[in-house]
């Protein structure tokens, strides 16, 4: 009951979303949408798991007043001003994401730059880890390091400047030189993907269920 | 120079300092300011959870005309991950969760197997109309060697020798590029973010330029 029932979901499942996959007549082109609409429910259900995992960390932080626990009154704080503010754009209007309403403006002001400050800070870790990476210390590194740079200087202005053809090699780098390797890298990565599909849906794998 | 006088303005680029400032170490303005972060990324993901699950998929079906009652049965589903709180029957979320990775699983395999691999190997074909220059037949070329020899890098199989092991060493030679070419263009994506911060900073909010 406890280990055989979900094997068993795990095969029916996967068998009909496969076989609907190559015979897409009915019944399963039917039971392919079926089961999509089954999936996505089942996904909202998992992230409140996910909500309810975090809240409870936060209020466990307050309650036994760890080091740092006012930080979670502040994730608090951000938390239901945004939730108040989606709850309030749902009342006056049946979409809360379209221009003008308060959900909108605070998620336009508010969390679009922190979001983008926070990729923007990576640029000087990225900086710092190309140093070490582009160190020519072997024939292998310093082919990086001269295709790094031609990528990079190739698509700024100041390397137009340099030489007219740098953004023409660079174009031709990325479009030529790296397609061939970034294929191969996908099908590697794609066969892996299926043979692990496959380990799951035949129960081979059962590693989710421990 | 025209400082601006939006309270909105000024929020956004006091966050943006108490983010940078992490540049300098770990200090409670960073930490603030993540918090805040997480906490509005948590109500924003509510907000869309009962935008555009709960009442799409499981309230206006339920509730409306023509009634969908099969959709008890996914929801009975979802609701047995609540069984985690329980210790008792906490094993009542491997049923969704069965659903859920097989069906995961199950799609990835179609797609996989059409966009990432038979689509890549057809794009890499050396057909008769990739020879219709020279440097078009080149191209061709290179993409078709390129993509061969990787393959061979990363087939562990059989012994490196004579051959195999030139082509391996090939291999390695255009995946260096390809890496070289990714991680170049990854450094100018996130300089270009940091540009449109800056930007942000000195026009936005300071009004320099």
């Amino acid at each position: 009951m406890k280990k055989r029932v979900p094997l068993l979901i795990t095969f029916i499942t996967g068998f009909i979303v496969i076989v609907s996959f190559f015979v897409p007549h009915r019944p399963f082109g039917a039971l392919e949408t079926e089961t999509l609409i089954w999936y996505s429910i089942i996904l909202g259900f998992t992230l409140l798991i996910g909500v309810d995992s975090l809240v409870r960390l936060h209020t466990r932080q307050i309650r036994r007043k760890k080091k740092g626990w006012w930080y979670s009154i502040v994730f608090f704080a951000g938390f239901f001003y945004c939730l108040t503010i989606g709850i309030i754009s749902l009342i006056r209007t049946p979409n809360p994401f379209q221009p003008g309403t308060v959900f909108f403006y605070g998620y336009e002001t508010i969390l679009i730059p922190l979001q983008s400050t926070m990729f923007a800070l990576l640029a000087f870790f990225v900086a710092s880890a190309s140093y070490r990476a582009f160190r020519a210390r072997n024939l292998d590194a310093t082919l990086l390091l001269i295709t790094a740079v031609i990528v990079m200087i190739g698509r700024v202005p100041a390397g137009h400047k340099l030489w007219t053809r740098l953004p023409g090699i660079a174009n031709w780098v990325f479009d030529v030189l790296q397609m061939g390797p970034m294929r191969g890298i996908m099908i590697g990565v794609a066969l892996g993907a299926v043979a692990m599909s496959l380990r799951l849906i035949l129960g081979i794998e059962r590693t989710y269920l421990s | 120079m025209s400082i601006s006088t939006s309270i909105w303005i000024w929020i956004a680029a006091l966050l943006t300092l108490m983010i940078y400032s992490f540049l300098y170490k770990d200090n409670p303005f960073y930490r603030l300011a993540e918090h805040i972060f997480m906490g509005l990324s948590l109500g924003y993901t509510l907000v869309i959870l009962w935008y555009d699950y709960i009442i799409p998929r499981i309230y206006q079906p339920l509730f409306f005309s023509p009634h969908q009652w099969s959709l008890i049965f996914p929801i009975l589903l979802g609701m047995m991950t609540f069984g985690i709180f329980s210790k008792k029957y906490n094993w009542l979320i491997k049923y969704p969760l069965a659903f859920y990775v097989s069906a995961f699983a199950a799609i990835q395999i179609p797609v996989m197997l059409r966009s990432w691999i038979l689509k890549q190997v057809e794009a890499s074909f050396l057909t008769p109309d990739k020879f219709s220059s020279v440097f078009n037949s080149i191209n061709a070329i290179l993409i078709f060697v390129g993509l061969v020899t990787t393959l061979i890098y990363f087939y562990f199989s059989k012994k490196r020798e004579h051959g195999f092991g030139a082509a391996a060493t090939v291999g390695i030679v255009f995946i260096m590029v390809a890496f070289g070419a990714a991680f170049g263009y990854t450094v100018m994506a996130r300089i270009s973010l940091l540009i449109g911060r800056m930007q942000f900073l000195i026009q936005d909010w300071l009004g320099i330029m």
